[in-house]
């Protein structure tokens, strides 16, 4: 190596270094609106996304990462960064889920992107205990409009927090499966992990 | 209301640009601060913007003008602001010995490439990403900006 090449290498910039310190001040200086990151479960890779109030979102394995980020990005706000770190309890508690050692999940949600009776149906939703299930007709009837069924149904295919908000457990009354964001495999494989299946 | 692609789209694509520009135009040791002031007032104004047709163009005005005022801070020259930083920069002072200020006045591809090359160890594809080109076009501006170099040196 030549002297001109030592000398331009003498001082050394590390790329990687640099963006994972802009990711930390722009958190500490309130500028990280929407942190994200994805997650690998048995089920497939999940996206989910924090603000600083709590959960705001998370993306089943059939829907894209870079659609979910965008999506947020319009419906929230373009401050979106992937920030793994602040994401850390969320993984840990799917990570448990998944392998069948946690029932309840403990985290803050942020519900910003549910209003009225969607965001009723959805609060209803997350309160059926584990390994349980109601019917549609159930969850419009606690949501305060027991003949909202339909409503009822598009609340929870709308549901941005899906097997946090365990839209998994309402089925048809009569117990077929009904619909899921996911696909239907995916809820079969959810209800049968929670031992509400046979 | 524009709907504004997601930060981080901005920091895949055009961090190590800015990077770049930053090396050449104010030395290795001052670039990585000069970097986070950059990126963080982009993030302030970022949900502002309207024009989002020309954000590495957006981006690297910003890194510009943050070039400037670290200048000004270090008590030297100021840069005149109307500078676009897509020129040869010629007035760019950069700390960390001569051969950055011989850097800083090549012209803005090869000051970019032989910045990324040699502060950062980058590979020549993330240099040709970075300069939105070819491969061989990166290898090019890097063959073309040390020979100029070694010119500018001797």
């Amino acid at each position: 190596m030549n002297e001109l090449e030592r000398e331009l290498r003498m001082t050394r910039v590390d790329p990687a270094a640099a963006i994972e310190r802009l990711r930390e001040r722009a958190d500490r200086d309130g500028l990280l609106d929407v942190a994200y990151a994805t997650v690998e479960s048995p089920m497939g890779t999940l996206t989910v996304a924090a603000t600083p109030t709590g959960l705001v979102a998370l993306g089943l394995p059939n829907r894209d990462p870079e659609e979910v980020v965008a999506d947020l990005a319009a419906r929230v706000s373009p401050r979106v960064l992937e920030a793994p770190g602040r994401l850390d309890e969320v993984r840990r508690e799917l990570d448990l889920y998944f392998e069948g050692r946690l029932r309840d999940f403990d985290l803050p949600l942020d519900w910003q992107l549910t209003g009225g009776f969607r965001r009723r149906v959805l609060r209803q939703t997350a309160r059926i205990p584990y390994g349980r299930t109601l019917s549609y007709k159930q969850v419009a009837k606690r949501a305060g409009n027991e003949r909202a069924m339909r409503a009822a149904g598009s609340a929870l295919g709308s549901n941005p927090i899906p097997i946090v908000v365990p839209c998994h457990r309402v089925l048809r009354t009569g117990g077929a499966l009904g619909g899921y964001g996911g696909g239907l495999e995916m809820k079969e494989a959810l209800l049968r992990l929670e031992g509400a299946l046979e | 209301m524009t709907e504004l692609p997601p930060f981080q789209g901005l920091l895949d694509e055009h961090s190590r640009d800015v990077l770049g520009f930053l090396i050449a135009a104010v030395g290795p040791q001052d670039a990585e601060d000069c970097f986070q002031e950059t990126f963080i007032a982009a993030l302030r104004g970022y949900p502002k913007l309207e024009d989002d047709g020309n954000l590495r163009g957006w981006l690297l005005t910003i890194a510009h003008r943050k070039a400037i005022d670290h200048h000004r801070a270090r008590g030297r020259r100021p840069l005149p602001v109307a500078e676009p930083p897509d020129r040869a920069a010629h007035d760019l002072e950069p700390r960390g010995g001569g051969v950055w200020t011989a850097v800083a006045s090549l012209p803005p591809k090869q000051r970019t490439a032989v910045a990324l090359r040699f502060a950062c160890d980058m590979p020549h594809d993330e240099i040709a990403a970075a300069l939105g080109g070819s491969e061989e076009a990166a290898r090019r501006n890097l063959h073309e900006g040390l020979k100029k170099l070694r010119e500018v040196l001797t």
